[in-house]
């Protein structure tokens, strides 16, 4: 797929979790020909995972009717994921830090704060008439999540 | 995702592979280790060597497992673990709680 930048697209998807795996497929072959690197591009595709299922679970209650507006906007050096649910908000200072002790064995709680490792900039827009918009920015090129070791693993 | 399961030095190995992701890889986990638990097993190892990927839903999955198996009095064990999922227990500093080995042989050898 040829992908011109600056390039934008809109998706609208139902808030069903198999939906995850259509737009990530959609991002992947939006970065594809910007030969992005692959290990920022996977972090990228967590990210908006993280997003997509706050959105769909907490924002839309997993109301298959409710949707899930997601835009990518591209430009040959940076990326912005717009991802906006039908919710009521939330406030974002009452997340717990996940790494709290008391908070480490939780199981829930991380989503927010793998997007904010993942990207390089996140910031939420709650609109008058409802709903939570996330947009997660990545410039391209810049510096990567740094994670070590390797146990043999495939990936 | 797809888990096979199989007995060594008396704990149950769940092998892996594909994703541990929200609305499929994570309730497979999540019924697997209670099928193991349900019949008995105490020790329970993860071989992740073929875990392609993992979000924070695969993760909550992994924490529960471990809160089940050792409030049951036994031990979990992950191993194999491929750079970027250990990175994502890393980031979240669950690998100071889990109890992660290198290899099969190592993880069966920390149950003892």
């Amino acid at each position: 797929m040829s992908s011109p930048v600056p390039q934008t697209i809109q998706l609208r998807v139902g808030s069903r979790y198999e939906n995850i795996e259509l737009v990530q497929a959609v991002l992947d072959e939006v970065l594809e020909p910007l030969e992005i690197d692959e290990e920022s591009s996977y972090w990228m595709g967590i990210a908006l995972r993280e997003a997509l299922t706050n959105a769909m679970k907490h924002g839309n209650k997993l109301n298959p009717e409710k949707r899930v507006e997601v835009g990518l906007e591209v430009t040959a050096d940076a990326i912005d994921i717009l991802v906006q649910d039908e919710g009521s908000g939330f406030d974002p200072a009452a997340v717990e830090d996940p790494l709290a002790p008391d908070n480490l064995l939780k199981t829930q709680g991380r989503g927010i704060f793998y997007m904010r490792k993942f990207m390089d900039k996140i910031e939420y827009d709650f609109g008058a008439g409802g709903g939570t918009k996330v947009r997660l920015h990545k410039k391209f090129g810049g510096p990567s999540v740094d994670v070590e070791g390797d146990q043999g693993g495939a990936e | 995702m797809k888990i096979d399961k199989r007995q060594r030095d008396g704990a149950t190995v769940l092998d892996l592979q594909g994703k541990i992701t929200i609305g499929e890889g994570d309730v497979a986990l999540r019924e697997a280790v209670h099928e193991a638990v349900g019949a008995g097993a105490t020790n329970i190892l993860l071989n992740m060597a073929r875990v392609r990927t993992i979000d924070s839903s695969g993760v909550g999955e992994l924490v529960a497992a471990y809160t089940t198996v050792t409030n049951r009095g036994g031990k979990l064990g992950l191993f194999g673990l491929p750079r970027r999922v250990l990175g994502v227990l890393q980031i979240t500093q669950l690998v100071t709680v889990l109890d992660i080995s290198k290899d099969e042989d190592e993880a069966a050898a920390s149950l003892s």
